[in-house]
C-alpha cells in the first residue's frame, strides 16, 4: 500500500514541486497521475523510488517510511518498485536480453533463475525474439518494451510509469498500455503519469488530478478533464 | 597509463629508500653489537701483551668484557669471510694477521678513558673505536628515512591525486550506466565495487613492476654489493646467492607487501573520488 499523508516536496529557491498531497492507493490498484506537463507528476513518482525526499509530511510505500529510511537503504526499496520513463532509459551497448537480464544479475540470482525469469518476461512483452538485438536495432515501441520487460522482471509488487508512451505514436502507445494492463492483472500495482487523455478516457481507471502540484481530484473512474484557460497561464517545471 | 605510471614512480623511489634504510639498520645494528674498542696489536705481540692489558683495564672497574682473537682465530675467521674469493684467501697466512683484544665498556662514559689507557701500552698497533662509526651510521640512517619518507609521502599523494582523477572521469563517462544501476536497485557496493577495484589495479600493476625492476637491479648488483657488506653477518646471508633460500623469500615478502600496499593505496584514492563524484 502506498500512503501519502500531507506529503509536499519543494525544490531549492522554495519552488513547488507537490503541496499537501493526501492519498492512499491500495495494493493491486491500477492508477492514473494526470496533469499537465510540469503539474508534479514526475516528482510524485521519484518520491516513490526515493529519488527524492519529501520536505513536509510523510510517505509510506508499503514497509518503507520515505522520509526516515536512510538513503544507503534505497536500494532496497527499489528492488520491490519497478519503474519505467519515458525514454526508455536502456543500456546501449547491452542487448534486450542483457538489458532485461541486469535486474536478476543485481538481486544475485542464478544464471538459471537470471534466464528463466528474463525470458518469461520478454515472451510477455512479446520480444523473445529479438533477445539478440541491440537497442539501436529496435523501434521505439520495442524499447519501451524492453524497459517494461526490465522494470518487471524481478517481480515488483508496485510498478510506476513515467509518461511511457509520451515519445510513442497512438497504436504504439495503445500496445503499451495493454502490456500494463496485463501486468496489473497479474496483481502488480500500476501507477502511471500521462498527459494522454485518450488513453485515459478509454480505460476508465481511477485518476489522481494534479494541477500546479495540488492534488485537485481523485476519481475511482476518472477522465481526463482539459484545465481552465487561467490554470494554463501558469505552467511551472518540475 | 598515468595511474600507473605514478604508482610505479612512488613505489619505486619508495622502495630505494625502504632498501637503503633497511641496509644502512642492519648495518648499525652490526655495529652496535660488536665491541665498542678493538685493539689490534703489532705483529710481535701477542697474548701475554694483551694479558698484560687485560689485567690492567679490569683494575679500573670500566670494563665490562674483554675478547683475546689470537693470529690464528683471526686467520679462521678471514677465511670464513673471504671463502668465495680465492684470490684474498692465497698468500694470507697467522703471521700476516694481528692478534686483537676486543673491549666492552661497563657505561659508555668510560670509553675514552679506556681508549687513554690502551693507546699508551706496550704492543698495541692500533686502536679502533666503533662509537664514531656508530655515530655516522645513525645519522646517515636518520637521514636515508627522513628524505625518503618525505618523497615518498609526496608521491604518494600525487598519485592519490591522479588515480582520482582518472576514476572521477569514468564516473562521469559511465554516468548514465550508474544512473540506471541505481534505479533499478544496485547496491551502492555494486556500483562503487568496479571503480575501486580499478584504482586498486592502478597501485598494484605499479606497485609491482617497480617491485620486479628493484628486485631485478639488486640481482644484477648483488656480488658488487656483496663485496662490500659480507661482512655484515644479516646482509652476507641475503646477498650470498641469488637463488639462497633468504634471498627468495626475502624478495617474495618485499613484492608481496608492495603489490597489496599498492592495491590498497589505489583501492583508497579511487574511494575518495567515488565519495566525491558519486553520491
Amino acid at each position: 500500500m502506498i500512503r501519502f499523508t500531507s506529503v509536499s516536496k519543494y525544490y531549492p529557491g522554495d519552488i513547488p514541486g507537490i503541496v499537501d498531497i493526501t492519498a492512499e492507493i491500495t495494493d493491486g490498484e491500477f492508477v492514473f497521475l494526470i496533469g499537465p506537463s510540469g503539474s508534479g507528476k514526475t516528482t510524485l513518482l521519484r518520491l516513490l523510488i526515493r529519488d527524492l525526499v519529501p520536505s513536509e509530511g510523510e510517505l509510506l510505500v508499503d514497509e518503507w517510511n520515505i522520509d526516515s529510511m536512510s538513503s544507503k537503504s534505497a536500494y532496497l526499496l527499489r528492488r520491490t518498485v519497478g519503474i519505467v520513463f519515458q525514454d526508455f532509459k536502456l543500456l546501449s551497448d547491452r542487448t534486450v536480453f542483457e538489458n532485461v537480464a541486469l535486474v536478476p544479475e543485481i538481486m544475485g540470482k542464478s544464471e538459471h533463475e537470471a534466464q528463466k525469469a528474463v525470458m518469461n518476461v520478454l515472451e510477455l512483452v512479446d520480444l523473445a525474439q529479438k533477445r539478440n538485438l541491440f537497442p539501436q536495432q529496435l523501434s521505439q515501441g520495442e524499447m519501451q518494451r524492453t524497459s517494461i520487460a526490465r522494470a518487471i522482471v524481478g517481480g515488483p509488487k508496485i510498478l510506476l510509469a513515467d509518461e511511457p508512451t509520451g515519445n510513442l505514436d497512438p497504436a504504439t502507445s495503445l500496445s503499451i498500455i495493454k502490456i500494463l494492463h496485463e501486468i496489473h492483472t497479474l496483481g502488480t500495482t500500476v501507477i502511471m503519469a500521462t498527459h494522454n487523455a485518450d488513453i485515459v478516457n478509454r480505460l476508465k481507471k481511477r485518476t489522481l488530478t494534479i494541477e500546479h502540484g495540488r492534488l485537485v481530484r481523485d476519481e475511482m473512474k476518472g477522465k481526463y478533464h482539459v484545465p481552465l484557460k487561467s490554470e494554463k497561464k501558469h505552467p511551472k517545471k518540475e | 597509463m598515468a595511474a600507473t605510471l605514478t604508482m610505479f614512480l612512488t613505489f619505486l623511489v619508495a622502495g630505494v629508500f625502504f632498501l637503503a634504510s633497511m641496509a644502512s639498520v642492519s648495518i648499525l645494528q652490526y655495529f652496535e653489537g660488536k665491541p665498542q674498542i678493538t685493539v689490534f696489536f703489532t705483529a710481535k705481540a701477542g697474548k701475554t701483551e694483551a694479558e698484560a692489558l687485560d689485567a690492567t683495564l679490569r683494575t679500573t672497574g670500566k670494563v665490562s668484557a674483554t675478547q683475546f682473537i689470537s693470529k690464528e682465530e683471526a686467520l679462521t675467521f678471514y677465511r670464513e669471510q673471504n671463502k668465495n674469493d680465492p684470490l684474498l684467501l692465497e698468500m694470507v697466512t697467522a703471521d700476516i694477521l694481528p692478534a686483537s683484544l676486543e673491549i666492552s665498556a661497563s657505561d659508555p662514559k668510560y670509553l675514552s678513558d679506556i681508549v687513554q689507557i690502551v693507546s699508551g701500552s706496550e704492543g698495541v698497533d692500533e686502536v679502533v673505536y666503533q662509537q664514531d662509526v656508530v655515530r655516522s651510521l645513525l645519522a646517515w640512517t636518520n637521514a636515508i628515512r627522513l628524505v625518503g619518507g618525505i618523497l615518498a609521502l609526496l608521491l604518494a599523494v600525487d598519485s592519490l591525486l591522479i588515480i582520482g582523477t582518472v576514476i572521477a572521469m569514468k564516473v562521469a563517462l559511465k554516468r548514465d550506466e550508474i544512473e540506471i544501476l541505481t534505479l533499478v536497485g544496485a547496491s551502492p557496493f555494486t556500483i562503487r565495487a568496479p571503480f575501486i577495484f580499478e584504482g586498486g589495479l592502478y597501485g598494484f600493476s605499479g606497485a609491482g613492476i617497480a617491485s620486479l625492476i628493484l628486485i631485478g637491479c639488486i640481482v644484477w648488483i648483488r656480488s658488487y654489493l656483496f663485496s662490500f657488506l659480507s661482512a655484515i653477518p644479516s646482509l652476507r646471508v641475503l646477498l650470498e646467492s641469488a637463488t639462497s633460500t633468504a634471498f627468495l623469500l626475502s624478495s617474495g615478502i618485499f613484492f608481496a607487501g608492495n603489490i597489496l600496499l599498492g592495491f590498497c593505496l589505489g583501492a583508497f584514492g579511487s574511494s575518495i573520488a567515488l565519495r566525491r563524484y558519486l553520491r
